[in-house]
């Protein structure tokens, strides 16, 4: 029982991070139609970031809170620089072009950017410094429930919630989901639609990146390739809970993060990359449309 | 030349860019040893950089304008120097003669060590001449090319170590394998729109690499197969510069017999249902064009020439282990695709012999080898979407009797 409860936790956080980077893609797709490839990579870039932030604070002598804070502030600043960079350079120019030619120049940044990371950084795995402590609360449970975990499940859920209320209630969320419907539509009653794709960007890099700092201290070792495996899965989780719906993302990346655990955990774990992928081609070919996805019907 | 807002709006992106690269580019630490260093220099490299790129890149868009204005006049397209040389059948008979006796007298001229590279080359050229059957011309985004291209390397290695099977006898077979792989791959995801699919043949692609990689008793795992034969000549005993020798003739003679072929398809029925697909398909349909059928071929089509380059890239190597077969590998092949121009064969030749001999020429260059070929893609994307060499449409002019 407790090595299924241990699972439990650990398919839930592995998913809730899955989500955060998922919401991107999802949010991206909805509001432009593209598979941002290189979100993948801004998750990392955000990881890397707030890496060698937190390294240069812990050697100056910083205390653990600030660390954090500081370290993630930065890594969600510039992630969100990244992200809207990519899509002023690589995207905005593609608007009307051909649907495979954006998606030709996302591979192309994405390529880009871990290779400018390898270049920049190194290639080795790098020890990710320990961000969250073992609490002495969770002392009892720690066998099946780690400090990390509780911090990751809440810390998402805090975003979650902030998320859903800025895309339910705020004057920028409404205009996104409008743009979303209708991108002609809302230009029409006054949406600045290039604002907005921007902001949805920005957003969904930022939400990349706190996954990054989360994960990133979770699993304790971080390179450059990170964000090729990370962006499929969470572009998996994305589409089995149906592109373009956010609460499907959350979903999804449940889903996708409790099978791995349990498949790992329960059948072998040689091939815990290859259940995902083969989750993805299944729910592609069967239901194209994701669990709370709307099927798209073709008008000539 | 450039007015001062211009400039300044110049200077201030590159500001951007250097608060953008601050953290990766500017600081390293050291987490074992605890130290930071502050690379200041490189900031000032990236500032410096995109100050240049984009008053170049500004440069050459007022050039195109202008030129742009001055050829509305006359309404015909300006075509490259090579399509007007294959246009007229004399300098193309020439010019395929004089590049048949180039690559004739190639390795006499130079040494084993740079016929290696022509070969690994022509193999490029082939399967990016097999990949633009899928991407070029059916319009199919196939992001796991390099699977076909592995069921090929490791057809001819397991058939070889558990049957003894020699290179001739595989070569077909590992084309055939591999045909049926993207047969297999093509049939549950016909249904899918363009960017789908790239995402699931991505994943299938992946699928098969994890697989070699963890099956070890099928495929002896990461550690890969050694001692593959190279081909052999009726038995004859080869040295191994010219067992280098032959592979290198081998591959003349099969690009060339590729390219004939394509070359072929291009103008049959196939091809312009292919052509028809990838423009519309629910026009195509209309049409009365077997989209299933057209779409299974093109897959079909495009594994077997990534199959038989893997028997020979198994047999060149000698070697193979799981690692060869990324997805960057399939990312090298689609540049090649993209850049000579989606579709046309001049253009992926020559697209080929670029983005493979340059950076082996370039060798102080080669670790910035991957980060050009992203740029690359995005750059023809955003700049110049037919590539270098677009292909030339077939029309047909209306000639009014005189």
């Amino acid at each position: 029982m407790d090595y299924f409860i241990e699972l439990l936790f650990s398919g839930l956080t592995r998913g809730s991070i899955y989500a955060l980077i998922a919401l991107g893609y999802t949010m991206v797709y909805g509001i432009i139609g593209l598979i941002n490839f290189a979100h993948g990579e801004i998750y990392m870039i955000g990881a890397f970031t707030s890496f060698i932030v937190a390294t240069v604070l812990s050697i100056y002598g910083f205390p653990l809170l600030a660390i954090v804070v500081i370290a993630g502030v930065a890594a969600a600043i510039w992630s969100s620089a990244y992200g809207y960079t990519i899509e002023k350079i690589a995207y905005k120019p593609l608007r009307h072009a051909p649907r495979l030619s954006p998606l030709i120049s996302a591979i192309g940044m994405s390529i880009f950017l871990q290779n400018y990371v390898l270049l920049a950084q190194t290639s080795d795995f790098l020890p990710f410094p320990e961000l969250i402590p073992d609490f002495d609360f969770m002392e009892p449970v720690a066998h099946i429930v780690g400090s990390s975990d509780l911090v990751i499940l809440i810390t998402t859920t805090i975003v979650m919630l902030i998320l859903t209320f800025v895309i339910k209630f705020t004057r920028i969320g409404k205009a996104m989901r409008a743009t979303a419907q209708d991108r002609t539509m809302a230009m029409l009653v006054g949406i600045n639609v290039n604002n907005i794709i921007s902001a949805t960007f920005i957003i969904g890099s930022a939400l990349a990146a706190i996954g990054g700092l989360l994960i990133a201290s979770h699993i304790g070792q971080i390179n450059f390739y990170i964000g090729f495996i990370a962006g499929i899965k969470a572009f998996t989780a994305a589409v089995l809970g149906g592109i373009g719906s956010i609460p499907g993302a959350v979903l999804g990346s449940l889903i996708l993060g409790l099978t791995e655990s349990f498949a790992t955990g329960y059948v072998s774990s040689d091939y815990e990359d290859v259940f995902a992928f083969s989750l993805l081609v299944l729910i592609l070919i069967f239901k194209p449309s994701g669990l709370l996805g709307k099927a798209e019907t073709q008008k000539v | 030349m450039f007015s001062l807002k211009e400039i300044r709006k110049t200077a201030l992106i590159s500001l951007w860019f250097v608060f953008l690269t601050f953290p990766i580019m500017v600081i390293k630490v050291d987490p074992i040893e605890r130290i930071v260093r502050w690379r200041w220099d490189n900031a000032l490299y990236v500032g410096l950089g995109i100050f240049f790129l984009r008053l170049f890149i500004e440069f050459l868009k007022e050039k195109n304008s202008i030129r742009q204005a001055a050829k509305t006049t006359e309404e015909k397209e300006s075509l490259s120097k090579i399509h007007i040389i294959i246009a007229n059948p004399k300098q193309r008979n020439i010019l395929v003669g004089v590049l048949l006796c180039a690559a004739s007298v190639f390795p006499f001229i130079f040494d084993t060590y740079q016929t290696n590279i022509m070969i690994t080359a022509l193999m490029y050229v082939v399967l990016g001449l097999g990949l633009n059957i899928v991407v070029g011309m059916a319009g199919l985004l196939d992001l796991g090319f390099v699977a076909f291209y592995a069921v090929g390397a490791y057809s001819y290695a397991l058939l070889n170590y558990h049957f003894g099977l020699g290179f001739w006898a595989v070569l077909p077979i590992g084309g055939g394998l591999a045909a049926m792989a993207g047969i297999l791959l093509g049939f549950p995801v016909l249904r899918l729109r363009g960017d789908y699919l790239a995402i699931v043949t991505l994943g299938f692609g992946e699928i098969i690499r994890l697989v070699l990689e963890n099956w070890n008793e099928f495929s002896m795992g990461p550690s890969g197969i050694s001692n593959i034969p190279r081909p052999g000549l009726f038995g004859l005993e080869m040295s191994l510069n010219g067992s280098i020798l032959y592979l290198y003739y081998m591959m003349i003679l099969f690009m060339i017999f590729t390219i004939f072929v394509v070359n072929r398809l291009q103008d049959s029925r196939l091809g312009r249902a292919w052509i028809a697909l990838r423009e519309d398909e629910i026009a195509c349909q209309a049409m009365g064009i077997d989209k299933r059928k057209t779409k299974l071929v093109a897959f079909s089509l495009g594994a077997f020439w990534a199959g038989i380059v893997g028997v020979i890239f198994a047999a060149k190597t000698t070697f193979i282990n799981p690692a060869s077969f990324t997805f960057l590998e399939s990312a090298i092949i689609l540049s090649i695709v993209v850049l000579g121009g989606m579709g046309s064969i001049v253009g992926v030749i020559i697209g080929a012999f670029i983005l493979i001999l340059l950076p082996e020429y370039l060798r102080a260059f080669s670790e910035y080898r991957m980060l050009a070929f992203g740029a690359i893609l995005v750059a023809m994307m955003v700049f110049r979407p037919q590539g270098l060499f677009s292909t030339i449409r077939r029309t047909y002019t209306f000639e009014k009797d005189k």
